[in-house]
């Protein structure tokens, strides 16, 4: 009997509207309570809280892990330490692997491999067979296997017919659906937002209609089939708008932000001389677009913060723009700058239990998985936050393979202290543990 | 004589009136020793040169190494396809090597925006940019003031009208950010699909009328129609192209008697501007050229120029 207790935390339970300070005990992996003062001599870890916040663990619902296929980015491992050290007790992994993820011996690899790994790893199952967006893939069996989701994220659904057929299909095995919204004919070869400063530049742009247009059409797609819909890091005001609609409407349409869509604008492109760090899809967006997505994660219309973590080796990197591929890694830098966001007081009506309630209850409910929440016998998955931490983000300390942020060197105040999952240590004080043992 | 306080050029946003008024002057006293008999100094004797040229060109490869032969300096030239390019070596890597051979300033051409930018943060040599992607051309947007300031004698308050595809053009936005900093009013015409979006931010006019857009114009600048864009739909043909922005001598005919023809080259004949305006006294195309070698010498000489001991 294994146990473990958290000692004179602030306790944020979102899925209860739980907000006090308590101490909580873990047994067997599992919480076994939440109350204030526990006694309880014989435990045979205590974990000082005080002066610390406690989450129902974090889950990073968009991540790439690489694996199988480009391990030289990253892999199960690594990513899933990374993650460990972000805070996170759990991600989701998309598809787009080599081979693609659009097979269920696929998603058991992922499965399999990921028992040994720091963080509870989802599979996604591709929507596409080999993301080709023709057939569909064997959504069913790899639902079967473990898929939590179905995406060709990375690339948009194209065909409106498989994109409708999809939907009504998944519907009947109640799988969701993420969208990865992009026109291609209004894509056109873009590296950034198209607005003035591309215009400075002189790099193509990818206009806001790009998304919009095609989320304008899956909505109407969804409207008339019925079913759920989940739409991946969402970067223009019009899209939060349309989503704001649809879900007044009833839609069952949730949505993701990821933190640089939300802390950065096109104009770091130009700030930082064309650095690839800045290179992103969607792209970093004008700055009314920005504020549009806080307004949008604040009232609701968001549902979920993720980090879109696209890791890439740093000589992926290290080329001219247009020949840079697109991506930030996010999964150690993603909690950190929210909380940076909350203590510096930059965005009214952000809070610690909305935090908590975008990043770890709203996943869980979203990809219909175990977790966010504290609730008494359930997995004892737990993130511990010291708000008041300042660090500097140094890429270099990494557990990442991947070196890809355009935050390197920012000053941030707050930072996860420990991560437990399934009642076990996996990080402390930025240490990561692999089944007990420190890696790194 | 001042120097520049830079270690590159890599476009005329960034530059100001004062630096660019600096080069001018330089330049005339560059074209000077031009007009010599023989036209040598031994100014950047035993300094390095690479041109590095990752797009074709005549004008611009041919304008900066005679200017490096003109200035004594010694240089190598590389062009894209005779290069490790096609060897898959890096940018970065393949300039690191000829940079610890010696060279201290590097002349690229590339198709890519913002590679010079790169290029420039990531080596200790100068980098003076030769046309980055849609960016910056900044050395012909300096040779095209210098050709108005030599003909007109001012820029201020000179009224210069861009024609045609400025959305996809590097030189177009050189011109336009040293022509306003320099005092003078900017016009840009030509089909709304090849402006750049949001326009506005570069503070120019703009009218998709050619007749209204040359109305008591100084300077009329016709750009090079690419093929390329028609074929990406963004005009029906170049016959209908040439009926509304080609520059003929009755289109121009509101523009001022004196008006200067330009054209930064190299010209599709009949497409964007007719002979008999490309042939014109009016036309300055021919002395564009020349003063191009004239402005990279005082460039050259500014950035490598009393920098370095004997």
């Amino acid at each position: 009997m294994k146990t473990l207790l958290i000692k004179g935390g602030r306790i944020i339970d979102p899925s209860r509207e739980y907000d006090a300070q308590a101490d909580l005990l873990v047994k067997d992996g599992l919480v076994e309570k939440v109350q204030k003062n526990i006694k309880s001599p014989s435990v045979a870890e205590v974990v000082e809280a005080s002066g610390l916040v406690v989450f129902p663990g974090l889950i990073d619902m968009h991540v790439h892990l690489r694996d199988p296929g480009q391990e030289y980015k990253e892999d199960i491992f690594s990513g899933a330490r990374a993650a460990a050290a972000g805070g996170y007790t759990a991600l989701a992994a998309m598809a787009n692997t080599e081979p693609v993820a659009d097979d269920s011996s696929i998603i058991r690899y992922v499965k399999e491999r990921a028992e040994g790994a720091a963080v509870r790893v989802y599979p996604i199952g591709a929507l596409s067979k080999q993301l080709e967006g023709k057939e569909m893939a064997e959504i069913g069996r790899m639902k079967k296997f473990g898929a939590v989701a179905f995406s060709d994220d990375g690339k948009p659904v194209v065909n409106s017919m498989l994109m409708r057929n999809a939907l009504q299909y998944a519907m009947g095995i109640d799988a969701l659906i993420i969208v990865h919204e992009e026109d291609p004919y209004l894509f056109a070869g873009g590296a950034m937002h198209e607005g003035s400063v591309s215009s400075i530049l002189g790099l193509r742009g990818i206009p806001a209609a790009a998304e919009e247009a095609m989320l304008a059409r899956d909505l109407l797609l969804l409207k008339e089939s019925g079913g759920r819909l989940h739409v991946a890091h969402v970067s223009t005001a019009g899209s939060v708008e349309m989503l704001r609609r649809a879900k007044g409407e009833g839609l069952q349409v949730s949505a993701e932000v990821t933190p640089h869509h939300l802390l950065l604008s096109d104009r770091a492109v130009k700030n930082t001389g064309y650095h690839t760090h800045t290179k992103v899809n969607p792209p970093l967006r004008s700055e009314e677009d920005r504020q549009a997505l806080w307004e949008g994660l604040l009232d609701g219309t968001i549902d979920a913060i993720a980090s879109d973590h696209a890791p890439h080796h740093p000589d992926d990197k290290d080329v001219e723009y247009d020949f840079a591929p697109f991506g930030i890694a996010g999964l150690e830098t993603t909690l950190p700058l929210m909380l940076d966001q909350l203590s510096s007081g930059r965005v009214k009506g952000l809070t610690l239990s909305l935090l908590a309630e975008r990043m770890s209850t709203a996943p869980a409910r979203i990809l219909g998985i175990e977790g966010g929440t504290l609730e008494e016998g359930k997995p004892a998955d737990i993130t511990i936050i010291d708000p008041e931490k300042s660090h500097t983000v140094n890429p270099g300390n990494w557990y990442s393979k991947s070196r890809n942020t355009p935050f390197a060197g920012r000053q941030l105040r707050g930072a996860p202290v420990c991560t437990i999952v399934d009642g076990r240590v996996v990080m402390k004080e930025g240490a990561v543990f692999e089944e007990g043992k420190r890696v790194g | 004589m001042q120097t520049l306080r830079r270690k590159d050029i890599l476009g005329l946003e960034e530059m100001s009136a004062e630096e660019i008024t600096l080069i001018l002057d330089t330049a005339r006293s560059m074209r000077e020793i031009m007009q010599r008999k023989i036209k040598k100094v031994p100014t950047l004797r035993g300094r390095s040169v690479l041109n590095l040229f990752y797009e074709p060109s005549t004008r611009t490869k041919a304008s900066f190494e005679l200017a490096q032969k003109y200035m004594s300096a010694d240089s190598v030239s590389v062009a894209g396809t005779s290069s490790s390019l096609v060897k898959g070596e890096t940018l970065k890597d393949t300039v690191r090597n000829v940079e610890v051979m010696g060279i201290e300033c590097v002349i690229m051409r590339h198709p890519v925006s913002g590679s010079t930018a790169y290029l420039a943060r990531n080596i200790e040599a100068s980098v003076i940019n030769a046309g980055d992607g849609m960016h910056e051309h900044p050395t012909q947007g300096l040779l095209d003031m210098f050709t108005m300031l030599d003909k007109k004698g001012r820029l201020e308050n000179l009224k210069v009208v861009i024609v045609g595809d400025i959305r996809h053009s590097r030189v177009a936005r050189s011109n336009i950010w040293g022509l306003q900093k320099m005092g003078a009013k900017v016009t840009v015409s030509g089909p709304r699909t090849l402006m750049p979006v949001d326009l506005q931010v570069f503070g120019v006019e703009y009218t998709p009328f050619l007749e209204e857009a040359v109305e008591e114009a100084d300077v009329i600048m016709a750009l090079r129609l690419q093929k390329e864009r028609q074929e990406g739909g963004l005009f029906p043909s170049l016959r209908e192209y040439s009926e509304l922005y080609g520059l003929t001598t009755n289109r121009i005919a509101g523009a001022k008697e004196d008006v200067l023809i330009m054209h930064p080259g190299p010209m599709n004949r009949g497409v964007e501007i007719s002979s008999e305006i490309a042939d014109s006294p009016r036309s300055v195309i021919l002395e564009q050229v020349t003063s191009g070698v004239a402005v990279r010498m005082a460039l050259l000489y500014l950035l490598l120029g009393g920098t370095k001991e004997e």
